[in-house]
């Protein structure tokens, strides 16, 4: 049992980190999403990278990747972390939907769009959740019908809800009701669209928390052509699973609210009696819980990674990852705005402890945990597929899609 | 990174599993629960000296078999899981590692061989009364070589051989090596929540008592042997909470109310993904608790405060929703839930509650953090 890398492992984290240095620091990183050269910057940190075959570590070489292991990309990634480069613009579409189409689409799309997407010269974004659906995805209501004028074409109407970076992407992968006669899963089918499309309009959503990461994209009469569905028509379930096996891959943690930063403002925030709120019985034994948490998950990546390094198949182990971490960052960031007391209600950065870092963290916290899986779809995971406890009971399954009753 | 344990480690635990599942059934354990003439599984116990592992982390120059400590923790994890009703952590864990750590030559060449030949039971002695353990709770002293004084609970008192007492001498704290078969040493079984291990109240009156470590040393020296215990205590936590969430998710699979088995109840199933969770917590603050002890590395304090913290959490929370999970059959003396409640009673108490060690954990963030 040790942390070292391989000799193997040691070697490509060299090579990384060298090239890293080299490269990454004149791009002066960060950058953030709302800053009018966000996305150009991350491009052609993309372009960058995929020039050098890091853009898509782990891809066979023919579609631009590496052909990498998954403890490389992890190495790469742990490289990459400290330059706080602005990969996520491309997290969706390299992580889900360029995935789905290399799965399920022909050679000449896949060779249309794997390359530019790779070098980051196009975005993607993901069109799944709709308003009367987040959880359950095949509750889609967006319909897409054939045209009439016999060119096979598909005319798509409806709105999709919570689609991160729409306002970046150049195209989109959507998840559509083909046949609402058939029972929800076997009614949908999915295809690709350009976002360019004079139909498609994207309105950024403007969260609790105050930014706008999301969008709602609004549909009206977009024509695709048949050449751009992804898989069988009414086949859109299996395809949409295509994409969220990749999701849980994607998903990670990484810039929140944690245990040091507590301390830290525990340190500066001193009560009445004179003493340091770290002195404080009850918010110690909070930091210490705080704490097993961190390192409970620091650990468990850990495991994780060692498979990965012996090349084996992780175990269910990571799938508790996102839970815990957005279940204590809520708990802790709530804490840490209790612990000032009065002025904890303060959120100007220039007032507060740590520029109101653990402020904003109690505001984009209820977020957290419902990005890329609520607590409940979570434990349901947990308990179905780890623990293989039985399904739910469902009402759905077998009645056609226009009849279920659907609330407002 | 490699942070696993080795294919003869876990060959070594597939083992021990075996061992265990034969030899240690909860049938045999009940024997220990039900009889109060038997305070321990005494067969067990000479089978697991036998098989070694008494001495698997005591270096071979000392009759041990000179495996690391991850071999100890593996074997740790299958005797928490089986309940094993042995002296084991009091003797390995306690006295082994405190000798090891602290003994002078003289000390090692005595003790060590007679623990791996598992002639010597072994025992810790800090508490005298209600409250943590602390420099104001040591009535116990020493003078020129004489013990004296009042311990209570000491896990195994009434079976050890050889205690590890906490006294002072001069007014300074000492941990005191003391033969209970000698003279001066009186026991009185203690009736605890858990009554599948061995605890008694120790009285002291001129016992012949014998310095382990320096002069003064006592809590510093206590706090050490307590971080190598607690790792190898964690360990025997997630085993009983691995078996517990194992039994809970089984009775849910076969248990039938309003007309449908009660795991498919998302009640019932989001307390098992929750039991899950804590348990993994558990588990990988343990390895990296197992990995400190092992290569004796400075984290040690730190990793294992946290492992204890999240075992202690986890044991606590699988055993009760085990039990609830269960209904009122999980209530009953017959079925096995309570055996793995009240373990998980005695092992978050047996090196000092989960609350000491938050403290202790947080002490030491504070330091590490300092400005």
């Amino acid at each position: 049992m040790d942390f070292s890398d391989t000799p193997e492992e040691a070697a490509y984290r060299k090579a990384a980190r060298d090239w890293l240095a080299a490269h990454a620091p004149k791009h002066n990183f960060p950058v953030k999403m709302h800053e009018p050269d966000f996305l150009p910057r991350a491009k052609l940190w993309q372009a960058e990278k995929a020039a050098a075959g890091y853009a898509c570590i782990t891809w066979p070489k023919e579609w631009g990747g590496q052909g990498g292991t998954a403890v490389q990309n992890v190495i790469f990634l742990q490289e990459e972390q400290p330059y706080d480069a602005p990969v996520q613009a491309f997290t969706v579409g390299l992580g889900m939907c360029l995935p789905t189409v290399m799965t399920l689409s022909d050679e000449e799309t896949k060779q249309r769009f794997v390359g530019p997407g790779i070098r980051g010269e196009e975005v993607w974004c993901q069109l799944f959740s709709e308003p009367s659906g987040g959880s359950d995805v095949a509750s889609v209501r967006t319909r897409a019908v054939r045209a009439e004028d016999d060119s096979g074409d598909w005319i798509i109407n409806g709105q999709k809800v919570w689609t991160s970076g729409a306002h970046h992407a150049d195209f989109g992968i959507i998840i559509t009701r083909t046949d609402p006669d058939a029972p929800k899963h076997k009614g949908m089918t999915m295809f690709w669209v350009d976002m360019r499309d004079p139909g498609v309009e994207v309105r950024p959503i403007h969260q609790m928390s105050g930014g706008s990461h999301f969008n709602e994209v609004f549909l009206t009469e977009v024509r695709v052509k048949d050449s751009q569905r992804l898989g069988a028509v009414n086949e859109g379930w299996k395809a949409s699973l295509v994409t969220l096996m990749n999701e849980r891959l994607t998903v990670s943690g990484g810039g929140h609210a944690n245990w040091g930063q507590f301390l830290q403002a525990a340190r500066e925030v001193v009560g009445g009696d004179g003493a340091s709120a770290l002195q404080d019985r009850a918010l110690r034994e909070k930091l210490a819980d705080w704490y097993v948490q961190a390192e409970g998950l620091k650990h468990t990546r850990n495991r994780t990674m060692t498979a990965l390094s012996k090349g084996e198949t992780p175990g269910p182990e990571n799938s508790i990852g996102k839970l815990v971490l957005t279940t204590y960052v809520q708990e802790l960031a709530n804490q840490a705005v209790e612990m000032m007391d009065q002025y904890g209600i303060i959120a100007d950065p220039a007032l507060t402890p740590l520029r109101g870092v653990l402020q904003a963290a109690a505001l984009s916290s209820p977020g957290s945990r419902l990005a890329g899986g609520t607590d409940e779809i979570l434990r349901n995971i947990i308990a179905e597929r780890v623990l293989g406890l039985p399904g739910e009971i469902r009402l759905d399954k077998s009645v056609a899609f226009k009849d279920l009753p659907t609330g407002r | 990174m490699n942070f696993d344990f080795s294919d003869d480690q876990k060959f070594l635990k597939a083992e021990a599993r075996k061992f265990l599942e034969a030899n240690s059934p909860t049938t045999r354990v009940r024997t220990v629960l039900n009889d109060d003439a038997t305070p321990h599984d005494a067969a067990l116990w000479k089978a697991v000296g036998e098989q070694g592992w008494l001495g698997a982390a005591i270096p071979e120059a000392y009759g041990g078999l000179g495996l690391g400590h991850l071999e100890l923790c593996v074997i740790a994890e299958e005797l928490g899981r089986s309940l094993a009703p042995i002296p084991f952590a009091s003797t390995v864990y306690f006295l082994a590692e405190s000798v090891m750590l602290a003994g002078d030559e003289a000390q090692k060449a005595d003790i060590l061989p007679r623990i791996a030949a598992g002639e010597v039971i072994g025992a810790l002695a800090t508490s005298e009364g209600p409250g943590v353990v602390g420099p104001a709770t040591v009535g116990a002293t020493v003078s020129g070589g004489w013990l004296s004084g009042v311990k209570l609970p000491v896990t195994d008192g009434g079976i050890a051989d050889l205690a590890l007492v906490l006294a002072k001498e001069n007014g300074q704290a000492g941990l005191y090596l003391v033969d209970l078969n000698g003279a001066g040493v009186s026991r009185e079984t203690l009736t605890t929540l858990d009554p599948t291990r061995d605890a008694a109240k120790l009285t002291f009156k001129d016992a012949p008592a014998q310095r382990l470590g320096a002069a003064g040393e006592g809590f510093p020296l206590l706090e050490q042997v307590l971080d190598r215990a607690a790792v190898l205590l964690a360990f025997e936590q997630c085993g009983g909470a691995d078996r517990a969430l194992e039994m809970a998710r089984d009775y849910a699979l076969e248990r039938y109310a309003f007309g449908r088995v009660i795991g498919s109840y998302q009640a019932i199933k989001h307390k098992l993904a929750d039991m899950y969770i804590k348990n993994q917590v558990a588990r990988s603050n343990a390895y990296y608790g197992a990995w400190a002890l092992n290569t004796s590395a400075p984290e040690l304090p730190v990793a294992a405060s946290a492992a204890r913290i999240a075992a202690c959490e986890a044991y606590w929370y699988a055993a009760k929703e085990n039990i609830e999970t269960h209904g009122g059959i999980g209530f009953t003396w017959e079925m096995d839930c309570h055996l793995y409640y009240r373990r998980s009673r005695q092992l978050a108490l047996v090196a000092g509650a989960p609350r000491v060690w938050k403290e202790r954990l947080v002490s030491h963030l504070e330091r590490r953090n300092a400005a």
